[in-house]
């Protein structure tokens, strides 16, 4: 029972709570100690199923520690605590209660053994992240939070109907792995496959992600894609569509970034493109995909987070990050542009850095499996991804031309997040093996070979040779003041004018039924009135004589009928 | 938080990328390395799971073609994609 209350979800949730009684020094500290303590009493807890509570006649299983659960959570806590320092300077309380409540509800998920506590912590990270957006305070803002949270509601209820359904089925409400066609199992398939940003359901990612606060968009890059990974690499590991799914994810990003001028909207749709070498590795399911997998979930929080760090220091500074507006920012902001280029590096998994341990896994678990055309996808896809998002983050906001403008660097505390998240990115990468010691499976993994390195080397370097030809020749698209259309589209536009037009279609009918409705029952409250009026013939006095008469005749009739009748 | 002006002890200073001609120090490395890599396809026995790595110089020229091929495909997609920045509020 003790295990139900010393669990870090709730330790995080119910810690959150206390912060706005808190102020100045104390406030920080205390945010920052929470999810360190959450993180001690984590690496005690007992690994295997150790909290349960019973609910009616069902045992919901609130802690479930293995390999796979326990490197995601331990992930979720180390995210939690650099983007809490990234963000103490912060005033709003508000946005770091809805922080540390989401980082806790992430954690819970991921530790949940079944379906119902899943899907309670997976609404949990709904509601309180949306907050992180509509802090923004701007109509833009507020409207991309509406959107957000109505698709991640539905992401939930999609989870609890397929639970209900499995549960009907089997008895059970256990979260493992499952086979697709199974009861329940598509509903919970396409849950997960909206919070992961599978293809076609991706856009609610790169509608809300850039509009959320400087440091909202941080915190949120962390947390429930890769829980949704999570829950994939759970449920679905091995299955085969995934596969296909997670190569596409990988590709249709890239084309985007290279369009698109909001730089925190790039490194989202790069981070969608990340989200495909997950996918693809839990479509593989062998023991070095699914390492793989988990390797590159945990790299990516970090580089990831990084990135975004970098830009939204660049918009609190510079006050934007439209591509098309900045430019020589490296005069004013060193350390930002090296912390910057160092999760590039990562990102685009350099030799050295952290990307290129984990990256590599699922390459060679892609080509081990001879998908050759995926691996042909994935390879396109790093290339491409290194060129129009890593390359153009950092070229962009800190050379390029400069624009002029000249401003602070960063405040300290975001500089010592992006110090640390630089140190892990490096870290990693030099020395993997306390990485890969985490993984789910045992692993035997060389990253570091002739192959290896001599052949990505030349991928990222003529990669970037092509980049500089294509700045040089004029041929690489400008930054343009503009958007671009994305799957959102349809729900932004399409639909509602859809419904416009079904309304200006329909309005002439609707409006002649209702003069039709209107005309008859006017027509009946005359023929009404005429009879019951006062002197209508309903109302009329009657002398007793005609009664007599009329009843009389009617007997007759009866009688006559009586007798006709027998 | 919008401090766009000139710091005065910034103006002089001018950084060693102002200069065009050491931006063209950076690209001449560049093409520099690309080349060295390229020549080590001689020196090392590549393991390859696919045939069609082995191909001289494979790597590099396939994200070469496939950056270029991306940024071609890229921007045609924008003459369908591209919208004014109010599009969604109108």
């Amino acid at each position: 029972m003790i295990l139900n209350l010393l669990h870090p979800a709730i330790i995080l949730i119910a810690g959150a709570l206390v912060i706005p009684l808190l102020r100045g020094r104390m406030r920080n500290a205390y945010m920052l100690t929470l999810p360190l303590i959450s993180l001690a009493i984590l690496l005690f807890l007992p690994h295997g199923e150790s909290a349960r509570i019973d609910v009616f006649e069902y045992t919901l299983t609130t802690l479930r520690i293995d390999r796979l659960s326990f490197i995601f959570a331990l992930i979720f806590h180390i995210a939690a605590f650099l983007v809490t320092l990234y963000a103490i300077h912060v005033k709003d309380t508000l946005q770091h209660v809805a922080a540390l409540t989401y980082a806790g509800a992430a954690i819970g998920a991921t530790l949940a053994g079944d379906l119902i506590t899943l899907f309670i912590y997976w609404e949990i990270t709904a509601i309180a992240s949306v907050f992180l957006i509509w802090a923004r305070g701007t109509e833009c803002a507020y409207r991309a939070g509406i959107r957000y949270i109505i698709i991640q509601v539905v992401s939930g209820l999609l989870l609890l109907f397929g639970a209900l359904q499995q549960l009907s089925a089997t008895g059970s409400l256990t979260f493992d792995h499952m086979t697709l066609g199974d009861p329940g199992t598509w509903p919970i398939f396409i849950a997960f496959g909206i919070k992961c940003a599978f293809p076609l359901l991706h856009s609610w990612l790169e509608d809300s992600y850039p509009e959320a606060t400087i440091t909202g968009t941080v915190v949120l890059s962390a947390f429930t894609t890769k829980l949704a990974v999570y829950a994939l690499a759970r449920g679905f590991a091995g299955t085969d569509m995934l596969i296909w799914i997670g190569a596409a994810m990988t590709a249709f990003p890239i084309f985007y970034a290279v369009i698109e001028n909001d730089l925190r909207r790039v490194l989202t749709y790069s981070l969608n493109n990340q989200l495909g070498f997950m996918v693809v590795g839990i479509g593989i399911g062998t023991e070095l995909a699914l390492n793989g997998t988990a390797a590159h979930a945990f790299c990516h929080i970090l580089y990831k987070a990084l990135l975004f760090m970098s830009m939204g220091a660049v918009l609190l500074r510079a006050g934007t990050v439209k591509g098309s507006e900045l430019g020589g920012l490296y005069k004013s902001m060193p350390y930002t542009t090296s912390f910057c280029i160092i999760g590039a590096a990562s990102i685009s998994a350099f030799p050295l850095f952290s990307g290129f341990v984990s990256k590599s896994m699922i390459l060679t678990a892609a080509a081990i499996g001879d998908h050759t055309v995926v691996w042909l996808v994935l390879l396109s896809a790093a290339a491409g991804a290194f060129v129009h998002s890593d390359i153009k983050i950092p070229y962009s906001a800190f050379f390029a031309h400069d624009s002029g403008i000249r401003c602070k660097e960063a405040p300290n505390n975001m500089l010592w997040a992006m110090a640390i998240a630089s140190i892990f990115c490096i870290g990693i990468g030099i020395y993997p093996a306390p990485l890969y010691a985490l993984l789910p499976y045992d692993i035997n993994f060389a990253p570091y070979t002739a192959t290896h390195v001599i052949t990505q080397l030349q991928l990222l370097l003529f990669s970037a040779l092509a980049f500089t030809f294509l700045m040089k020749t004029g041929v690489y698209p400008p930054e343009l003041r503009a958007i671009n259309l994305d799957a959102d589209w349809f729900y932004r536009r399409l639909f509602p004018s859809l419904w416009n037009r079904f309304i200006v279609f329909t309005t002439p009918i609707w409006e002649g039924g209702k003069q039709l409705a209107i005309n008859s029952l006017r027509w009946s409250v005359y023929r009404i009135t005429q009879h019951h009026r006062s002197d209508g013939v309903l109302a009329r006095t009657w002398p007793t004589g005609s009664m007599v008469l009329w009843v009389a005749i009617l007997l007759g009739v009866y009688i006559v009928l009586y007798l006709v009748a027998y | 938080m919008h401090d766009k002006t000139k710091d005065p002890s910034e103006k002089e200073k001018t950084y060693w990328l102002d200069k065009e001609r050491n931006v063209n120090i950076v690209i001449k490395a560049l093409v520099l390395i690309c080349a060295i890599l390229l020549m080590l396809d001689f020196f090392y026995h590549k393991h390859a799971h696919f045939e069609f790595e082995n191909w001289f110089g494979f790597f590099g020229w396939f994200g070469f073609v496939v950056c270029v091929g991306l940024v071609l495909a890229a921007k045609a997609l924008r003459i369908f994609l591209k919208r004014d920045e109010g599009y969604y509020d109108s």
